[in-house]
C-alpha cells in the first residue's frame, strides 16, 4: 500500500551549528486554534467570541477552560445541526436569530468575532459573509468580524494569530509619518505596563499593543509604523501589518533577562536611544532579572529537557532555558518553524540540536522514552501518561496562560520549570 | 443551531471514547482533525489515567481534503494496528470526518488486518455523548458475543450475572462497581463479565453465558442489554440501586431473576442513612425544599431519596437526557412536577431561581448557578469534574452509596441548630442577612430573582416584617402572600395579609 504520510525529513547538515530539522506528519497531540480564545476573550474585555461549529468545538472550549471559569464567559459555540447541514440558508438564518439573542443579552459587547472551525469550513459556510450582514445591522454600537480557528488550518496559539489578523484591516490608517511603535500579541497586563514604563523611560513612543484591552482602542497604522512581535505565533498577522506598510522590527522573543533586553534593544536601536539612556531604562530591570534567575540555576544546570509541539513558544523557552539557566534540549517539537521570525533565537540555540517540526506523536515519544530527558515539557494529554511512566514533566499550557515575558517575571519563568523537580523531590510517597 | 455556553454531553465520539478505554486490547481509530485529541484531557487530567486513552487520530488537515484523507486513514488504522496489537479495532469518524463521508469501516477493512475492525457511524450533528457511548457498546456486545458458544450453564453453579455500564470517564462507576460487586456476592450471585470496564474483546465473547444482565446505568447500556434479551434471552435489572430503598429493591429484583431467596439478607441489610435520617437531629431536614437535575438515572433516584429518604420536599426535577425524558416525565408526576427536559443551561438556571430551593442536586452546571444564587449544593451526576474522581471510595449505589449521599447531600446545608440561631438573632449585627456567608469576610450572595404581580403593592411594615423572615424561606413567603393576596383581590399587602397568607399556607 501507499503511505500517505512522507517519511521524515532531515535538514540542516549534521556537525556544522545549523540547528537539525526533522520535520513528521502523523497524530498530533496539539490543540487547534479555537483555544486561544481562552486567553482572547480575556485580553479584549468588551469582545465576545462565537464559534461556529459542532458540540465537539464546544466540549473543547468547556475542557480547556472549563476548569477555570466559573462566570458566564464571553464566548460560546453556535452549534450546527442536522438541519443547517441540509442547507446553508438554514445555518445563516440560525445564526442571525443566535447573534440577534446573544446581543440582546449581552449589550455590553463591542466586537463580535464569529470564529470558523473544522465543520464550517468543511461546508464552506462563508462567516466573512455573515459578519458583514451582521456588522451593516449593529454597526455602530457591535463590530462584527470572522476568522477562523479551525483544527484543519490552524494549530492552538495560530488562533490568536489569525484573530489578530482579522483585526488588521479595522485599525484605521494614520495620515502622518511619525515614527509610532506597535507590539503585538496578547500580553499579560501586568507586562504591557512594564513594557509601556520601560519604552516611556526609553523615550520611545508613541506604544500601542494588538490586542487592545477595548475594541475602541483599536490603533491606527501609519507609514511610520514599527511593529514587533511579542509572541512567536503571529505569521499571518505580520505578514497582514506589513502589507499595511508597517515595519517589522526583527528581536529575539522577550523571555528571560538577555531575550527581554535583546527585544527592547531593537526597538532602541530603531530609534535611535543612545546607549547611555538604553542602559538607564533596562540595566536594573535587567540585573533584577539576572538575579532572580540564577537563583533557580542551581536547580537546573545540567539537566536536559525536551519538548512536545505545543504554542511555538518551544524554541525561544528552549533558548531560555539553555543560555539562561544551562539547560541542554535533547528535542525541541514546534507545530511550526517560521524560519524568518525565529531567526534571531535560532542563532541563540546550542550548535546541532534537533528541532522537530509537526508531530507524529508515538514516534516522539519513543524517542522521549529513550531519551528519558530530566523534564519534559508537553501538553496535557501526555503529562500524567509520562508521569506515570517515571518521566517529570512541565504542562505546557501553564507557559501560555501566565504572565512569562519581560524582566520581572524571568525568575516566575524559571521557577514554572524548576516547580516539577521541587515537587518530586520534596514528595515521599 | 443552538447557541452553547456550557454542555452537559460531550459530541458521541467522546462516548465512544469512554468505552473503548474502559476496555482492554480495543484500539479505536478516529477520523479527525489535530484539535479533537483535546479529549485525550478528560482522560488523563480529569480522571487522572495514567495511560492515554488507546485511541489514534488520523489527524487531516485541509491540504488534504479532497486528496488523501482515505489513504490517511487506511495508514493510521494499519499503523496502530502494527503498534498496538489490538484484539480488535473500532474505527469511526468524528463530527467534521462526518462531513468528509470517507467510509472510514468501509476503508479499514480493505486492509484485511488479521483482527475484527467494527465500524461504530455516530451521527454528530444529531446525538451526543451518552447515546454514542450506548450505540458502540451495543455494536461491540453484537459483534463480539455472537451465539452463545461458551461453556454451557452447571447446574450446580451458583447464578452468574454480568454487569453492564461503567465506562471510563463515568460519574463514580469506579466505586459503584466495586460495590454492586460485594452486594452481588452477598446475595449469592457471581459476577461473570463486567462490561465495558476492565473487558477485552474476548470477554464480550462470553456475555452469553450468563443468567442474567445487572444494568448499572441505563443511558449506556440500556441497548446492549436489550439485544442480549433478544437473543440469549438473558434478562436483566431495571432498578437503579441508589439510595436505601432503591437498594433494597435491586436486591429483590436480582434475588428474583437469580432464583435465591433474600429475604434473611434484606431483614438483616441496612443503611446508616436510615438511622441518620430518622435521628432527632435530621428534623430541620423535613421538607427543605430541593431542585434535582443531571443524567436521567441520578436525577430520578436522587429525587427518591430526596423524597422519601431525607423527607425534602422536590420542587423541581428534570434532565439534559434526552433519550430518557418520558422516564423523568413519569417520575416528576410523582412529586407532582413538570419535568424541565433541556440541555440549555440558561434554561436550568432560569428554572432554579424560579424555584428558590434551598438546595440544588445537579451536576457541575448546577453547583455554578447554585453558587451564583448562593444556594447550597451537591453534585450528583456527569458532566464529570476532577472533584467527581475523589480519591477516597466514594459511591453512590448500595448501602454505602446511602451513606454517602447522606453526608454529601446534608453537610451543605446549615445545621439544625445552627438554623434556629440564625432564626432567633436574626437581627444580630453580624449575622443580619446582607451579611455574606461568613463574618470572616466572604461577600454577600446574589439576590434570588423576585418577581410579583404589576397591581400587588407591600406597605413599608409588611415589607419590614417580611425581612425577619430568614431569607432562605423568604421568597417563599413572598411568593405564597402575594398569590394570597392575589386570590382575594387585594392590591396592598399589610402585616395583616403576610399573617393571613401564613395561616392559610399552612393549614
Amino acid at each position: 500500500m501507499t503511505l500517505a504520510v512522507a517519511e521524515p525529513t532531515l535538514d540542516g547538515a549534521v556537525g556544522c551549528g545549523e540547528p537539525v530539522i526533522l520535520r513528521e506528519r502523523g497524530q498530533r497531540e496539539v490543540f487547534c486554534g479555537l483555544t486561544s480564545i481562552i486567553w482572547l476573550h480575556r485580553k479584549i474585555q468588551d469582545a465576545f467570541f462565537l464559534v461556529v461549529g459542532s458540540r465537539t468545538c464546544a466540549h473543547l472550549l468547556q475542557s480547556a477552560a472549563g476548569v477555570m471559569i466559573f462566570a458566564e464567559p464571553r464566548f460560546a459555540t453556535a452549534i450546527m445541526e442536522e438541519r443547517d447541514l441540509a442547507g446553508l440558508a438554514d445555518a445563516n438564518e440560525g445564526l442571525e436569530r443566535i447573534v440577534d439573542a446573544l446581543l440582546a443579552r449581552r449589550p455590553d459587547i463591542k466586537l463580535l468575532f464569529l470564529v470558523g472551525s473544522c465543520p464550517s469550513e468543511v461546508i464552506k459556510m462563508d462567516l466573512g459573509q455573515a459578519a458583514q450582514r451582521l456588522s451593516r445591522r449593529f454597526l455602530p454600537d457591535v463590530r462584527v468580524l470572522h476568522y477562523s480557528g479551525s483544527g484543519i488550518e490552524t494549530t492552538f496559539t495560530q488562533g490568536e494569530d489569525a484573530c489578530l489578523a482579522a483585526l488588521v484591516p479595522e485599525m484605521a490608517t494614520s495620515p502622518d509619518a511619525e515614527r509610532a511603535l506597535l507590539v503585538v500579541g496578547a500580553l499579560a497586563e501586568v507586562v504591557e505596563d512594564q513594557f509601556r514604563r520601560i519604552f516611556a523611560t526609553m523615550g520611545v513612543g508613541p506604544v500601542h499593543f494588538l490586542p487592545p484591552r477595548h475594541a475602541a482602542e483599536l490603533p491606527a497604522l501609519g507609514a511610520g509604523t514599527r511593529y514587533i512581535l511579542a509572541q512567536p505565533f503571529l505569521a499571518d498577522t505580520a505578514r497582514a501589518l506589513s502589507d499595511r506598510g508597517a515595519r517589522r522590527i526583527a528581536a529575539p522573543f522577550p523571555l528571560g533577562a538577555e531575550g527581554t533586553t535583546l527585544w527592547l534593544r531593537a526597538v532602541a536601536q530603531e530609534w535611535n536611544v543612545t546607549p547611555h539612556v538604553f542602559h538607564e531604562a533596562t540595566a536594573f530591570g535587567e540585573q533584577r532579572a539576572r538575579r532572580a534567575v540564577s537563583h533557580r540555576r542551581e536547580r537546573l544546570s545540567g539537566l536536559r529537557v525536551g519538548f512536545f509541539p505545543d504554542s511555538q513558544l518551544e524554541i525561544p523557552l528552549a533558548r531560555f532555558l539553555s543560555r539562561e539557566l544551562g539547560m541542554v534540549p535533547t528535542e525541541i517539537g514546534t507545530p511550526y518553524l517560521h524560519r524568518e521570525h525565529m531567526a534571531p533565537e535560532l542563532a541563540l540555540l546550542p550548535p546541532g540540536v534537533l528541532i522537530s517540526e509537526g508531530q507524529h506523536v508515538d514516534k516522539q515519544l519513543d524517542r522521549f522514552r529513550a531519551e528519558r530527558p530530566d523534564l519534559t515539557v508537553c501538553g496535557l494529554g501526555l503529562a500524567n501518561p509520562l508521569e506515570a511512566e517515571g518521566l517529570a514533566t512541565k504542562w505546557s499550557i501553564e507557559l501560555v496562560f501566565s504572565p512569562i515575558q519581560g524582566y520581572e517575571q524571568a525568575g516566575d519563568l524559571a521557577e514554572l520549570f524548576v516547580r516539577p523537580l521541587a515537587r518530586r523531590a520534596r514528595l515521599e510517597v | 443551531m443552538q447557541l452553547a455556553v456550557w454542555t452537559y454531553e460531550g459530541p458521541p465520539h467522546v462516548g465512544a471514547m469512554r468505552i473503548a478505554t474502559a476496555m482492554e486490547g480495543l484500539h479505536y481509530v478516529l477520523h479527525a482533525p489535530q484539535g479533537d485529541t483535546y479529549a485525550d484531557l478528560l482522560f488523563t487530567m480529569i480522571e487522572r489515567r495514567a495511560k492515554r486513552p488507546p485511541v489514534t487520530y488520523t489527524t487531516f488537515q485541509a491540504r488534504d481534503l479532497g486528496g488523501d484523507t482515505a489513504e490517511l486513514l487506511k495508514t493510521a488504522v494499519h499503523d496502530a494496528f502494527e503498534r498496538f496489537r489490538p484484539q480488535a479495532i473500532l474505527v469511526g469518524a468524528s463530527c467534521t470526518a462526518e462531513l468528509i463521508q470517507d467510509d472510514p469501516g468501509g476503508l479499514a477493512r480493505t486492509l484485511g488486518l488479521p483482527v475484527p475492525v467494527v465500524p461504530i457511524d455516530l451521527p454528530s450533528y444529531q446525538r451526543k455523548e451518552n447515546w454514542g457511548a450506548a450505540e458502540t457498546l451495543y455494536r461491540l456486545v453484537r459483534t463480539f458475543a455472537g451465539p452463545a458458544i461458551g461453556t454451557p450453564r452447571v447446574a450446580a453453579a451458583r447464578p452468574r450475572c454480568n454487569i453492564l455500564g461503567p465506562t471510563a470517564l463515568g460519574f463514580r462507576h469506579r466505586d459503584d462497581l466495586v460495590e454492586i460487586r460485594a452486594l452481588l456476592e452477598r446475595i449469592g450471585v457471581d459476577v461473570h463479565v463486567v462490561a465495558p470496564q476492565g473487558a477485552t474483546p474476548a470477554d464480550l465473547a462470553r456475555l452469553g453465558e450468563a443468567d442474567f444482565n445487572v444494568v448499572l446505568y441505563p443511558e449506556i447500556a440500556d441497548q446492549a442489554a436489550a439485544w442480549l434479551e433478544r437473543v440469549f434471552g438473558q434478562k436483566r435489572t431495571r432498578i437503579v440501586p441508589i439510595g436505601v430503598g432503591a437498594t433494597r429493591d435491586f436486591i429483590a429484583e436480582v434475588g428474583a431473576l437469580a432464583g435465591i431467596d433474600t429475604t434473611a439478607l434484606l431483614a438483616q441489610a441496612t443503611s446508616r442513612l436510615s438511622w441518620y435520617s430518622r435521628s432527632v437531629d435530621s428534623n430541620y431536614l423535613t421538607g427543605k425544599r430541593v431542585f434535582v437535575f443531571g443524567d436521567a438515572t441520578h436525577a430520578i433516584a436522587a429525587a427518591r431519596v430526596a423524597s422519601k429518604e431525607l423527607a425534602f420536599e422536590v420542587v423541581g426535577i428534570g434532565t439534559y437526557s434526552r433519550e430518557q425524558a418520558r422516564e423523568v416525565r413519569d417520575a416528576a408526576s410523582v412529586y407532582g412536577l413538570e419535568a424541565l427536559i433541556s440541555d440549555d443551561y440558561l434554561a436550568v438556571e432560569a428554572a432554579i431561581a424560579a424555584a428558590q430551593p434551598e438546595l440544588v442536586l445537579g451536576t457541575q452546571m448546577e453547583r455554578h448557578i447554585a453558587k451564583k444564587l448562593g444556594i447550597p449544593c451537591a453534585v450528583i451526576s456527569a458532566p464529570v469534574h476532577v472533584q467527581d474522581f475523589p480519591a477516597r471510595h466514594s459511591p453512590q449505589m448500595g448501602f454505602e452509596g446511602a451513606n454517602v449521599l447522606f453526608d454529601t447531600w446534608v453537610h451543605p446545608l446549615m445545621m439544625g441548630l445552627e438554623e434556629h440561631l440564625l432564626h432567633m438573632f436574626r437581627d444580630d449585627f453580624e449575622f443580619h442577612d446582607d451579611a455574606g456567608a461568613s463574618h470572616l469576610g466572604a461577600s454577600a450572595a446574589a439576590p434570588v430573582m423576585e418577581t410579583k404581580p404589576e397591581t400587588l403593592s407591600w406597605a413599608p411594615d409588611a415589607e419590614k416584617e417580611l425581612r425577619k423572615i430568614p431569607f432562605f424561606v423568604r421568597g417563599k413567603a413572598r411568593r405564597n402572600t402575594e398569590s394570597f393576596a392575589a386570590g382575594a383581590g387585594l392590591t396592598t399587602i399589610t402585616v395583616e395579609t403576610l399573617y393571613d397568607a401564613k395561616a392559610h399556607f399552612s393549614r
